[in-house]
This record gives structure tokens, sequence and C-alpha cells, in this order.
């Protein structure tokens, strides 16, 4: 089991602490909607980095399971009236079958095929999604209005709870995510990321493993799905099935460091911040300027930040101690 | 029925060989530099608004705007490659496929910027009408479009065989290094590569104006259909890529006649992820 530091307790602790009290001091709901993101692509990303960061497939179809996730709780829940917190399991398990589905012949497939293959399941739920009448098709499912409560899952006077709600599935993430990398499967995970051939040589079953990694990101990532549902209460496949999603939950990863554990979450919570305010400021004209700073940005990083900002974090901590 | 599926086995062949092109672009790219160009699908919007440009301020036929296309769109793959993909070129797997992502992104708002998110169709082309055979409709664009798709394809691969250019290219596409120890510019053919890949689907795009809707979004299809066709057909093929947008062109339309026509592109995505998982480095890789 990896020991941590005091050090790295303390300052944890500290962190946690802020963040739970951010809420209480600042005005106005929209700080609080910026963090809200920041924790839900914050978690996509840490979900994306167990079979991204730590088994070396790049997925850009992660939306699918958000989207699954989103469609299973809000359809269970509009049509009969099912908890939206056993449809966040539901929503899950669902997921995670439909990773196992097309993780199995993708297994095998690396660098640049992965990514296209994952690209074109996540388009095929898309456009089945949209033709699908039982889920609304494209008019998508809007939620009904029940009393705000924990229970159902849902707020209209204040969005603090989703704050803690999203926080606390962040945390969750983490956990899942670290337990990965120090299991069994995290080093056979590092063994294939260093050569592919030399694992497969000694002997690690390394589809099973991978199929357990897509498996779990996927659960994750479709839990954030329902959140999602939650918390916006309407959905269709164009808001939750579409490209960019997967693209910036890639992007938070490599932005704070793919293969890190903390790093996507430092990635969201620079890039998260600086997108919503471009688009809040410029988007509402809709004159694209927003998304043309956007796609400079994913430019900039890649050219000067590919390993992500939590290695140079890193190094400046260590240095300090 | 027969007259149906004749005319859709037709129609399949018109859409197949524009795709080839589009696809043929594509695979340069990756054949010779191992990088996916997400852009690839907002290179062709690019040049279907150069062509439509020139339609409407000039009055300029797509049909003559070709080689103007061609040169916009080869122009803007040399500056994408020397500024920004030749950067992340040493950098990590990552970077090499996020960063055209950027690019797409930046490209398709632009154009919203600049022409706002309205679909066009230039109204008049020179090209236009149709042939009836028998009982098939032609379309006398599409056929345009798809006959030229088809000669400038063959052009590109008589460049590749017989120019000593197209032999280098080649050869860094075999092996970078062997090919650097005989003398060959690598750099050189890696800008010359993403030119001439970028100035085909610029070429495509002036073909497509002539008969297809031109709006800023208009790549993304394209392109995702361009990245299946290019797996499909093998990793840097162009005799891959040319048959697999062919063989695309057919599951597109035969899949929406005999299934759903709201699934084409489902099924062709499908048709895809089998093929890559019984021979993952598609029908004609190595």
């Amino acid at each position: 089991m990896r020991t941590f530091t005091p050090r790295q307790i303390s300052v944890s602790a500290v962190v946690l602490i802020l963040l739970i009290l951010y809420p209480l001091f600042v005005r106005g709901s929209f700080p609080v909607h910026v963090m809200i993101l920041v924790f839900l692509f914050g978690m996509m990303g840490v979900a994306w980095n167990i079979i991204g960061g730590f088994a070396g497939m790049f997925s850009f179809g992660q939306v699918a399971f958000f989207g699954i996730g989103a469609y299973t709780s809000s359809y269970l829940l509009t049509t009969y009236h099912v908890s939206p917190w056993i449809g966040l399991l539901a929503g899950g398990v669902l997921a995670a079958l439909a990773a196992a589905a097309i993780g199995i012949p993708c297994s095998n497939l690396r660098g640049h095929y992965f990514a296209i293959a994952s690209i074109a399941f996540a388009e095929i739920v898309r456009i089945h999604f949209n033709n699908w009448k039982l889920i609304g098709a494209a008019e998508g499912l809007t939620l009904p209005m029940l009393p705000e409560s924990f229970r159902n899952f849902m707020f209209h006077s204040t969005k603090t709870p989703y704050y803690y709600i999203i926080l606390g599935f962040l945390i969750l993430s983490l956990i899942a995510c670290s337990w990965v990398s120090t299991s069994r499967m995290g080093f056979y995970f590092r063994a294939i990321k260093e050569s592919h051939d030399v694992a497969k040589v000694l002997g690690i079953n390394f589809v099973r493993y991978r199929l357990g990694a897509i498996m779990i990101s996927a659960f994750l990532t479709a839990m954030a799905g329902t959140f999602y549902a939650q918390y916006i209460l309407y959905l269709d496949p164009e808001s939750v099935l579409i490209l960019p999603i997967s693209i910036q939950i890639v992007l938070v990863s490599m932005l704070g460091g793919a293969g890190s554990i903390m790093g996507p979450v430092i990635g969201a919570a620079i890039l998260l911040p600086i997108s919503e305010v471009t688009r809040v400021w410029l988007g509402y004209k809709g004159t694209g300027i927003d998304m043309m700073i956007y796609g400079t940005l994913i430019m900039l990083i890649s050219v000067y930040q590919p390993k992500g900002v939590w290695g140079l974090l890193s190094t400046i901590g260590r240095r300090e101690a | 029925m027969a007259d149906q599926l004749m005319q859709q086995l037709v129609n399949s062949l018109l859409i197949g060989s524009v795709y080839a092109l589009v696809a043929i672009g594509l695979t340069l790219i990756w054949g010779v530099m191992n990088i996916i160009n997400f852009a690839h699908g907002d290179f062709l919007m690019v040049g279907m608004f150069v062509a439509f440009w020139f339609y409407t301020l000039f009055g300029v036929d797509p049909i003559f705007s070709i080689p103007i296309c061609a040169a916009v769109l080869f122009l803007l793959g040399l500056v994408i490659y020397r500024y920004i993909v030749s950067k992340v070129m040493t950098g990590p797997i990552l970077a090499q496929l996020v960063v055209t992502f950027g690019v797409s992104i930046f490209l398709a708002n632009l154009a919203v910027m600049l022409w706002t998110p309205d679909f066009r169709l230039i109204d008049k082309p020179l090209l236009s009408g149709t042939w009836t055979l028998g009982a098939v409709q032609l379309s006398v664009p599409k056929f345009a479009a798809s006959v030229g798709s088809v000669l400038v394809s063959a052009a590109v691969f008589l460049f590749l065989r017989k120019t000593k250019t197209g032999k280098a290219i080649l050869a860094v596409e075999m092996n970078r290094e062997s090919a650097l120890l005989v003398g060959i510019n690598t750099e050189r053919i890696n800008s010359l590569s993403f030119g001439l890949g970028s100035a085909l689907v610029g070429i495509a795009g002036a073909f497509l104006s002539m008969y297809y809707y031109i709006y800023p979004q208009v790549g993304g299809l394209f392109g995702l259909i361009s990245f299946c066709i290019v797996a499909f057909g093998g990793f840097g093929s162009i005799e891959g890529a040319f048959i697999a947008g062919i063989l695309i062109g057919f599951v597109q339309t035969l899949g929406g006649y005999f299934f759903d026509p709201a699934y084409k592109y489902a099924i062709v995505f499908m048709v895809y992820l089998i093929t890559v998982w019984i021979r993952p480095q598609g029908l004609l890789g190595g």
C-alpha cells in the first residue's frame, strides 16, 4: 500500500476543509456552479486516467458512458419513478456492461486505432439515442419536478447540495483510482505501458485487466452522467452525447498530468473556470469567439505543457521539502 | 425494386469516390507522420467555403476554383504543420492526438464568427441537372465530383509511384531513419505531405460545394467517416484508402436503404468496429 507523508496528509486535509467551506463564503450561484463543473470534469478526468493514464488506452468516447448514466437514471425516474440513487447504480452497471462489450473487440488496439474506435462507439450510441423513441429520441427527456431533498437528488433553491454531492463523488473516484494504481492491476498497467510485448511474453493477461479498467472507468463516468442529469434536469443526445465532452475529459487529464492521481483534478481546476468565464462573457452572442479561444488553448497546452502541470507542481514541492 | 437497388448502387459509387479522395488526403499525412489530423474535416469545410466565396463574390464556378482551393488548403496545411503539428511530433502521443482537435475547434468556430452558422448552397453551378439513364437518375454535379475524385486519386497514385518526390514520400512512410540515411530531407517531406494531404481535401471541398450544403460544422461528419475509412483501409495505404472509401460508400448507402436511413452512419461505424476487431491493421495494412 502506498504510504503518504505527513506533509501530503496535512496539505490534503487543508485543501479539503477549504473546499468544504467554499460555498459558505462566496456570493451568488455562479462561483458554486463553476466549482461543480470543476468537480464533475475532475471526476471524469480521474475515471479517464484509469484507462488513459495508467493503461495507455486513449479513449475519446467517454461521453458514451456519461450519456448512458444520464439516460438510465432519467428514464427510470420519468417512466417508473425509480429513485435517481438507484438509477445511478443501474446506469453505472449498464455503462460498465457497454464498456465490456466495446472493450473486448478493442482491447487489442493501440494508440490511434483505439482513439478512433472509441469515437466510433460513442457516435453509434449518439445516433441510436437520437432515434430511440422509448427514451424521447431527439427531443430528449425532461425530469419531473420533485420536492427538493437529498433522497430525490433534486434541489431548486440552492446549488450548494449539488456541490457537496459531486465533491463526494470526486473523492470516491480518487479513492477508486488510487486503489487501482496501487493494486496488482496498477503494476500490470505500468508494465504493459512500458512494453506491450514484454508484458505479453511475461504472461500478463492484459485483456482481462484492461477490461477491468475500462469497466471501472465507465461506471464512474456514468455516475457523473446521472449527477449531470439531476443537476440540469433535462437531457437530449445533443447535450450529453457529443464529442466535445469527450475531448474536454481528455484535455483536463492531459493538462493536469495523465497518469498521476490528482492530475485531472488540477487540470479541471485550471481549464473549467477559463472556459466557463469565456463562455459567459463571449459565448452569448453565438459568435464562436469563446470556442476559438478554447481551441487555441488546446493547441497551446499540447505544444507547451503536454506532460501536464502536476509534474511541474510536484518538482516544486520536492524542492521546497 | 431492382431499379431502386440500381439507383442505390450508383449513389454508393458517387459518394464513395469522394470519400476516397478525402481519405487519401488523410492517409498521406497519417502514413508519413503517424499523426491523425482531426481537423481534416474542417479543412474540407474551408475548401467548400473558398469555392463558395469565389462563386458568390467573383462568379467563379467551383469547377474553375479547384486549383484555388487546392492552393489555399496547401498553404493552410503548411502553416498548421510548421507552427503547430511539428511542435508536438516529438512530444507525448496524447498531445499529438489532442492538438489537432484544437485546430478543428478553432477553424470551425472561426467560420462561425466570419460567416455565421447558416447553411449555404451554390445555387446555379455550371454543372447541374440530372441525366436519366434507363431507370437511374444521375445527378450531373455528383457525377462530375465522382469522376473528378477518381482522376485526382489516380494522379496522386502516379505521383507517388513515378516522381522522385513521390518516391521520397513513400520512402519516409516506410522507414524514416533509413530515408534520412539515404539523404532524404524528411522535414521537407513532412511539410510537403501535410500540404499535399490538405490540398487533396481542398479539391474534395470544391467538388462537394457543387451540390452539398456549406456550413461551419459540415466537416465533423466527413472527418469522422474519413478516419474510419483510413483505419479500415489500413494504416497509411493509399490503395487501401481508395478501396475502403468506395466500400464505405456502399455500406452507408445500402445500409440506409435496407435498414433505416437515420442509422446509415451508425452502420458505417459498426462495420468499422467489426473490421478492426477481426483485422486490427485494416484491410490492406501490413
